[in-house]
């Protein structure tokens, strides 16, 4: 996998001068609100080092997309300071924020691919918006596309591929400038268990690379049996941060990382009495819910 | 930065997005071709009402004893002495004569000798000063009448009816005529904006994505503003070329007949050609840029 290679001696290279460096994502005290009784984030304090592959995790609503749109300086927070790779969101200008995307590769659950090009121009175009030539375009697109699984589909068009394609070819955009960190919202929530777990073995194979990976997923299955990392937000609140779990081996290879995430799901470490509180819970849930659609008068 | 890429995005944009692109060109095009036939025809209807007014004039009746160093000494105080005098012709009394007697012959068969006074034909410098005029060579006196300002003046008439007949007629000409233009402008602009505003609206999506993946702002404006001068030109020249048949076919057979249509003072179709293609792109390039403006605030 020369891409690979290559990726990971340019990251080496650019991480050179700084010894030690600094966290890849930083959270200080950041808090988000949208209106006075309307919060989106609340005084969360983390930090992510480099190479790290990192879940975040929470129902809707709890800020995950808060989280991510901090991060790429779509809105900003009301307090505390973001630093990425050692620099402070808030000094970024808005004139400058374009240049200081080009350094995140975003993931979206919708994709966002632009519908009027093929799936090479959407990949060059991540390319072109940086000014680079077209050699250089001519050689890294069809380079990245491999990497991905996406060599066959060149000039077919977004609406042309599935669902799962089209999230490949988001990640290869994302990835084809190499950037240091990649984000991903909910990259598998449009998408069967199946497909799901090649787009995580990409992300994985990304990974490998060097590349900080901070995935927001709601898909708790897929969490536990990747066992990495994981940040929980439960309404706004940052409620898990799990530095020191047992986490799986950081080398295993993409293969064995697949079979990890097929195999039935390991038991999460909860109490029996936990278990049994919980599958109540989520009866009665349901019960309520079919209550309030069918009221039980009218039911057949 | 590359106009190559931002010419070759802007052209994949119209071909890719066909049908906003037509309507865009489409809307440019009539408006165009309204403004185009109104241009002229305000400025036909103007001058056609400029000429009315010009004819307005103040004339000024000798004393039948009038010498000829009287007549001279009128003259020279309408000449130097009174403000507002545009033009002064001379009628003598057997030039007006002779032109009554033309016009109607019979009556001064029977009247046998003349009975017309030396006269001054004053025509103010503007047709709205005609009433001051009429008032510096004959203010107004204390009893109600008028002295004229010379003794040998008999009297200053300003042939009042006709004269504030066509100042009214001609002003409210003037008026509906600038109105109609101004209405006619503002809705061409709100027209073609709003055209340009949905097609931008379809493809915010679009520039959402690019700025997510790093697109500098002007990166992003340049192809929808090359796209608009592109648009706006090719509707600007349609409408231009409808224009240039239009005037061959229709106008040109019936300037021989009718006297407003040969108007001189109407403008020329090169210069009209010019200004409504720098319109229109202007309008265009302006119109997508601006409105671009809302969506990249991202």
């Amino acid at each position: 996998m020369a891409i690979v290679e290559r990726h990971k001696q340019e990251l080496e290279r650019s991480a050179a001068p700084r010894d030690r460096a600094p966290s890849v994502i930083e959270f200080r005290g950041v808090s988000k609100n949208y209106g006075p009784t309307n919060g989106g984030l609340e005084t969360a304090s983390f930090s992510i080092q480099r190479g790290e592959f990192v879940f975040l995790v929470g129902s809707t609503g709890s800020g995950k997309s808060t989280l991510m749109k901090l991060l790429i300086k779509e809105i900003e927070p009301t307090a505390g300071t973001i630093r990425v790779a050692g620099r402070d969101l808030s000094e970024i200008t808005r004139k400058k924020v374009p240049y200081y995307r080009r350094n995140i590769g975003i993931v979206f659950q919708d994709f966002k691919l632009l519908p009027d090009r093929t799936v090479y121009d959407n990949v060059a175009y991540a390319l072109q918006v940086t000014g680079s030539s077209r050699k250089e375009i001519r050689a890294k697109v069809p380079d990245i596309l491999r990497l991905t699984g996406l060599a066959t589909k060149l000039h077919s068009f977004p609406d042309q591929l599935s669902g799962g394609e089209q999230q490949r070819v988001a990640v290869a955009r994302a990835f084809v400038n190499h950037p240091p960190l990649l984000l991903a919202d909910e990259p598998t929530g449009n998408l069967d268990p199946e497909t799901s777990v090649g787009i995580m073995q990409l992300l994985y194979r990304i990974n490998r690379t060097g590349t900080t990976v901070l995935v927001a997923t709601h898909d708790a299955t897929m969490v536990d049996r990747m066992r990495r990392r994981v940040l929980e937000l439960h309404q706004g609140r940052l409620v898990r941060d799990e530095l020191d779990a047992q986490y799986a081996r950081a080398d295993m290879n993409t293969a064995e990382f697949g079979a990890l995430l097929r195999e039935p799901s390991p038991e999460p470490k909860r109490g029996p009495q936990a278990d049994r509180q919980r599958e109540r819970d989520a009866a009665r849930e349901a019960r309520d819910e079919f209550d309030d659609i069918f009221p039980t008068d009218e039911r057949p | 930065m590359k106009p190559a890429f931002f010419i070759k995005e802007a052209m994949r944009s119209i071909s890719r997005n066909a049908i906003p692109s037509f309507a865009a060109m489409a809307s440019v095009l009539v408006t165009v071709l309204v403004l185009g036939v109104f241009i002229p025809v305000v400025q036909a209807t103007t001058g056609a009402a400029n000429e009315v007014r010009g004819r307005v004039l103040v004339d000024v009746y000798l004393k039948k004893d009038a010498t000829q160093t009287d007549i001279a000494r009128v003259q020279a105080l309408l000449r130097d002495k009174v403000a507002h005098v545009g033009k002064v012709a001379f009628v003598s009394k057997a030039q007006a004569y002779a032109q009554e007697k033309k016009r109607n012959p019979e009556a001064y068969q029977l009247l046998g000798a003349n009975p017309l006074p030396d006269t001054f034909r004053v025509t103010p410098d503007t047709p709205d000063n005609v009433l001051k005029l009429r008032d510096a060579l004959a203010p107004a006196g204390v009893a109600g009448g008028r002295t004229p300002v010379d003794a040998s003046i008999e009297q200053v008439k300003n042939r009042k009816d006709e004269t504030t007949k066509i100042l009214t007629a001609t002003r409210v000409v003037k008026l509906a005529m600038g109105g109609l233009a101004i209405l006619l402008i503002v809705a061409s602009v709100l027209l073609i904006s709003n055209t340009i505003r949905l097609s931008l609206f379809s493809r915010r999506r679009e520039v959402e994505v690019m700025k997510l993946v790093g697109a500098t702002d002007s990166f992003i404006r340049w192809p929808f503003v090359i796209e608009g001068v592109v648009l706006g030109a090719l509707g600007g020249v349609a409408a231009v070329a409808l224009l240039g048949v239009g005037k061959i076919a229709l106008l040109d057979p019936l300037s021989a007949d009718f006297a407003l249509i040969a108007a001189p003072q109407t403008i020329g179709f090169g210069l009209l050609a010019v200004v409504l293609l720098v319109a229109s792109v202007g309008v265009s390039a302006a119109g997508s840029s601006i409105s671009l403006r809302k969506f990249l605030r991202v």
